[in-house]
């Protein structure tokens, strides 16, 4: 049953990830970004990694994709108000996509199937286990992950803030 | 799987929507009736005695309401708005423990639809969604009043997350477990949250009626000042469905609050009570003392709306950010140390 | 600028201490306030079936008085109609027929007379005007109807009941 679970899923997150790319609207496409991040927590859970999968929902679909709704109902993006693409533009598009499609093709073929990687320990998704290995071995990284978040947000306020005048 | 299992799961949560849904119908009732009765009224009387038939009365004229979709609007999602508003709304009543186990048959039936250890992060979870129903609602309906109300809500929304998260985590701190059914048995008896944490519960509070859209924070529907709010341009029954998932939220965000700060189903001398009436209705009384809490709560959330003026933009985004958040901070880092002090000696 | 009369007071707004920047202790009061009306008694009548009195000098609906013999009052002689700002009043008259004279007391009478009680304002200059004392305002409240013709009042309506004989 479990395969059969992560199959649909996984259908389901690269049908919507396409509809990302597709749809024309911008509000669609973060719709259905969310959507996708939808199926990415869906994906968590089957692994067990419940603490993942609930902040993946909290902070992806509920904060991070809001900001970007925020943004592009602002912005009232729609096909009138879209610039005109230059050939030359075009032509580099078209350029990039095919080094993508190469890319891809041969990392495709290089590829084997390894064999399933086997967790020491199940339950190392769960919020207790996450948090010792966190907070023992990888206390470093995690903090100075922290202080690198830290230092993002201290920069958003001081680019808000207005420069104060001097009189004269 | 064991269709034992299946059969009471689905009982379970069929009643637990069945409860919402009757207790959200006659959360409006209730609301003309203690607002009539605050401002020293007589409130809705005419419909069946004092008035009780009056939430159906209302629900049949929202359903024979016209319908109009804004010729402009976005369709589809100006459909999924309002069904996305209620679904977020019903679905925090699953992790949350509305009683002991009961005992059937020889079964324990846990009066929780399910105990994920991670319930707590899990009614975030669900009430971060429950801006999508407000954002795609304002946006689909082509209205720029509605899309800045719509902005406006769901800013207030993520912002008093922030201050929710953070005094919860003081909580969780003491209680070092993410699983309400945990928490609500730490709780047993006398042993409330409340009496350790009486700030965070006030900053919770003060954020789940933020949350809820709730006065003194309802700047999201207020009509007459900022045009309606997000469902400007609704009408009828989705109109109906968003004032609804307003009493559902409610209800739900009651039943956290007694559930993480006034112990859930515990009540004092429970013990003494237990002792004496058999497990099974040791339960219910559990249970309906949790109601009673939640009534409670929700009565409190009526009585401010009628004390409190409402704020304004700024005044809320102040609070919430200097003010909250701040003082959330405060109490994590004073909990973590009187905690650290505690198991020192 | 200098006040001349001296009455205007300047209220002092002082910044708030801590303990009122707190809000909590205003609100608890706040909900004090609001928590004691709970209790008090609702001043709402249950209209319908509750009235409330008139005071003495309420203008209700109007109606066309009888004398002692129960023969009608009103002599159909326009004064009323005239004095109406609202022109709410007309009136057709008739003589009286020598049979009728146990039902009119002056020998031309109002034959229709319509009041309608959208254009009316209940001013009571129709009372005033009256000089046979025919027309008073002493009746209830108009009810309300659904049709703009239902509200035009004939005799129907407005002729009080007649004596009963003893």
């Amino acid at each position: 049953m479990g395969t059969s679970v992560f199959y649909f899923v996984a259908t389901l997150s690269i049908i919507f990830s396409l509809m990302v790319i597709f749809s024309k609207n911008p509000i669609h496409s973060v719709l259905y970004l969310i959507l996708t991040f939808f199926t990415f927590t869906v994906h968590y859970v089957l692994l067990n990694a419940q603490f993942l999968a609930v902040v993946n929902f909290i902070v992806y679909m509920g904060a991070i994709m809001v900001l970007f709704l925020f943004v592009l109902m602002l912005l009232n993006l729609n096909k009138e108000n879209e610039p005109n693409k230059t050939a030359f533009v075009k032509i580099l598009g078209v350029i990039a996509g095919g080094c993508l499609i190469v890319t891809l093709v041969g990392s495709l073929k290089a590829v084997t199937i390894n064999s399933p990687l086997v967790l020491q320990n199940p339950n190392l998704g769960l919020v207790k286990n996450l948090g010792k290995e966190l907070f023992g071995p990888f206390m470093l990284p995690f903090e100075l992950s922290s202080i690198l978040l830290l230092t993002a947000m201290v920069g958003a306020v001081l680019l808000t803030k207005k420069e104060e005048k001097t009189n004269g | 799987m064991d269709i034992n299992f299946v059969i009471e799961k689905f009982a379970l949560v069929t009643i637990l929507f069945a409860i919402s849904l009757v207790i959200a119908m006659y959360s409006t009732y209730a609301e003309r009736k203690v607002a009539a009765f605050l401002q020293d009224r007589l409130g809705p009387d005419r419909a069946g005695p004092f008035g009780i038939l009056q939430p159906l009365a209302d629900g049949l004229k929202m359903f024979m309401k016209e319908e109009i979709i804004p010729s402009n609007a976005s369709k589809w999602l100006f459909m999924v708005g309002p069904g996305l508003a209620m679904l977020c709304a019903c679905i925090g009543t699953a992790v949350i423990p509305w009683g002991q186990d009961l005992t059937i048959n020889g079964r324990a039936v846990p009066l929780q639809v399910t105990d994920i250890n991670v319930g707590v992060l899990y009614l975030f979870g669900v009430v971060s969604l429950g801006v999508y129903g407000v954002m795609i609602g304002g946006w689909a309906s082509n209205n720029k009043y509605s899309l800045l109300s719509a902005i406006r809500a769901a800013s207030q929304n993520i912002s008093y997350e922030v201050a929710m998260g953070l005094s919860i985590i003081a909580l969780l701190l003491m209680t070092n477990t993410l699983s309400l059914k945990e928490i609500v048995a730490q709780q047993h008896g006398w042993h409330w949250n409340v009496l350790y944490q009486p700030l965070g519960f006030i900053i919770f509070m003060v954020c789940s009626f933020a949350e809820t859209n709730r006065a003194p924070f309802d700047l999201p529907e207020c009509e007459t000042e900022l045009i309606g709010g997000y469902h400007t341009e609704y009408s009828s029954m989705k109109l109906g469905f968003y004032l609804f998932a307003e009493y559902i939220n409610m209800f739900v965000s009651s039943a956290v609050m007694a559930t993480l700060y006034f112990g859930g189903y515990n009540y004092p001398w429970m013990d003494t009570v237990a002792a004496h009436v058999s497990p099974n209705v040791a339960a219910l009384i559990g249970t309906g003392v949790l109601f009673i809490k939640i009534f409670a709560f929700i009565f409190f959330f009526m009585w401010v709306r009628w004390t409190i003026p409402r704020f304004r933009y700024d005044q809320l985004m102040n609070l919430g950010w200097k003010t909250l958040i701040p003082l959330a901070i405060a109490n994590i880092i004073i909990t973590g140390i009187v905690i650290a002090v505690v198991n020192k000696f | 600028m200098e006040s001349l009369s001296n009455k205007k007071k300047v209220l002092e707004q002082k910044p708030l201490n801590l303990a009122e920047r707190m809000y909590l202790p205003a609100i608890v009061k706040g909900l004090g306030t609001t928590m004691s009306h709970f209790f008090k008694k609702s001043s709402t009548i249950k209209y319908p079936e509750q009235q409330r009195e008139f005071s003495i000098n309420w203008r209700g609906m109007h109606s066309l008085k009888r004398d002692e013999e129960g023969k009608e009052r009103c002599t159909a002689c326009g004064l009323c109609a005239l004095s109406c700002p609202a022109e709410a009043i007309t009136m057709i008259a008739a003589e009286r027929k020598p049979e009728e004279k146990a039902l009119y007391r002056e020998e031309k009478y109002a034959a229709v007379y319509e009041i309608n009680m959208l254009r009316c304002i209940f001013c009571g200059l129709c009372e005033e005007a009256c000089p046979k004392e025919a027309i008073y305002l002493d009746g209830p409240i108009v009810p309300s109807d659904y049709l703009r013709k239902d509200f035009i009042y004939g005799k129907d309506k407005l002729v009080e009941a007649p004596l009963e004989v003893k």
